[in-house]
């Protein structure tokens, strides 16, 4: 089913600041590790919402803070979150989140647990959960112009299936949003390795390049100190071998096709960074599937393209990941998991603009309300990167 | 029936998108960017997803796939046999 995508909407939710999400979550957000037995106490008592567990926030400084308060930020604020609670050890950090994501507009309030402790703590923010989540169940969807659509992207356990089929579908479908004006976004800075000069052909122009070409350098470099003899076991992983992948330039080949051929890199990001229009984006982010696709939903993507070759399993609690998939065997074995099956391009029985539309047609169902697959199976893995040791 | 595919004709390797591919098999392939079948004999038993070569390559060569150079051969490799990490290396890092 090919759609004319220039009229083409999506039925979602407009916040308070403009943005469409797909989805109407109201989160119970912790600040910190010491944070989550409260905030799992509250999702407990009050349906409708969702605690986001994770195991950092203590002690953390200076650019690694930053990166953390950035993502905790940009996830209350994704548009596919209605509103949020925020509860933090202390008031301090606290705050500063509820007022970064106050920022939307949108409903927030936070708890610091010092001087009250975790009875009072869970007691007065369900009481506010469960105001929040009233509410924001009479919140309706609205249509709204494909264009308003943030799609990010990022394969996982990629074979060499992924680089003549799942991800150039992504690819395809890169291609048609584009030009309609969708804000779309590709990462995994060390998976670009061996197709560097290839990204940095399709920058928009010198600047857009230069800033790519600092933040490749800048992850070789953490590379090159780290490292032990090579990266083997790591990229690519054991998975990627075991699915044909030989080096990390054919891995970075094959990762590459998610950004088709014709769209240019309109900009660079840093990590949980939202981008400032529409375009092409490019974050540095880690190849790790959880950590990259938490980054994207921080910076404010809320559909998300996953394309893999011998079975991500993948989730995240407030992005809807959809899975792309060419590998016949993968499909077979793993078909819960899979929500695009392109596995005939490999057959020559389907084109890659007919993969394209398939998975344009369910990144609309998607956004549109339909579960994906890692949501029915309740996939919420939420994974914040950090830059160093704490203090 | 595509037994391997190939992105492009200039590659030395194909990919095998089919199981049980064993020693000895007439395999079809389809280089993609050109649209073309070419036909392979595989000299060793080759898993889904992994590399067969389609052009004789020695130590040192350099292993091109997307038309572009994915690593250097460490051990020759005869066309039909299994391209992987046991003669394949990269050249970064």
């Amino acid at each position: 089913m090919s759609q004319d995508l220039s009229t083409a909407t999506f039925s979602g939710y407009r916040r308070e600041n403009g943005r469409v999400g797909v989805r109407n979550h109201v989160i119970i957000l912790p600040v910190d590790d010491l944070s989550n037995a409260a905030c799992e106490a509250v999702a407990n008592n009050i349906s409708g919402t969702m605690a986001l567990p994770h195991p950092y926030g203590r002690l953390q400084f200076g650019e690694d803070l930053e990166l953390h308060f950035r993502t905790l930020i940009g996830t209350g604020s994704n548009p596919n979150v209605a509103a949020v609670v925020v509860i933090g050890i202390e008031n301090g950090w606290t705050q500063k989140i509820v007022d970064g994501i106050a920022a939307t507009g949108k409903p927030v309030t936070g708890f610091g647990i010092e001087q009250h402790g975790d009875h009072e703590t869970i007691m007065e923010a369900s009481k506010v959960a469960k105001e929040y989540a009233q509410w924001a169940s009479e919140l309706t969807r609205e249509e709204a112009p494909m264009g308003e659509l943030w799609v990010s992207t990022k394969c996982g356990e990629s074979d060499t299936t992924s680089g003549c089929g799942s991800n150039p579908t992504v690819g395809n479908a890169f291609d048609k949003l584009y030009p309609h004006g969708a804000t779309l976004l590709f990462g995994e800075t060390s998976e670009i390795t061996g197709g560097e000069h290839l990204v940095a052909e399709r920058c928009r122009n010198d600047e857009v390049r230069e800033r790519f070409m600092f933040m490749f350098n800048r992850y070789q470099d953490l590379i090159e100190r780290f490292k032990t003899s090579d990266l083997s076991d790591s990229q690519p992983t054991k998975g990627n071998i075991e699915g044909g992948l030989t080096t990390i330039e054919e891995k970075a080949l094959g990762n590459i096709q998610k950004i088709g051929r014709e769209c240019m890199v309109d900009g660079v990001l840093d990590k949980a960074e939202a981008p400032t229009g529409p375009g092409l984006w490019f974050m540095d982010s880690s190849s790790a599937a959880a950590e990259m696709v938490t980054l994207a939903a921080a910076a404010g993507y809320v559909v998300h393209f996953f394309p893999t070759g011998q079975g991500n399993i993948i989730g995240n609690p407030i992005l809807p990941v959809i899975k792309v998939c060419a590998n016949p065997r993968t499909v077979r074995t793993m078909s819960e998991h899979v929500d695009v099956d392109v596995s005939g391009l490999l057959r020559k029985e389907m084109t890659p603009g007919e993969a394209g539309d398939k998975l344009l047609e369910s990144m609309f169902r998607t956004a549109n309300g339909r579960l994906t697959a890692a949501e029915a199976l309740g996939h919420r893995e939420f994974v914040l990167t950090r830059l160093y040791e704490s203090a | 029936m595509i037994d391997f595919v190939v992105h492009d004709e200039g590659d030395s390797v194909g990919v095998v998108v089919v199981e049980g591919v064993k020693a000895g098999e007439e395999l079809t392939g389809w280089v993609m960017d050109q649209d073309i079948d070419i036909k392979f004999k595989a000299a060793n038993d080759i898993p889904i997803g992994h590399k067969l070569a389609i052009k004789p390559m020695n130590e040192g060569d350099t292993v091109i796939k997307y038309g572009t150079d994915i690593g250097k051969v460490v051990a020759d490799i005869g066309t039909g046999e299994h391209a992987h990490v046991h003669n394949i290396k990269t050249k970064r890092w």
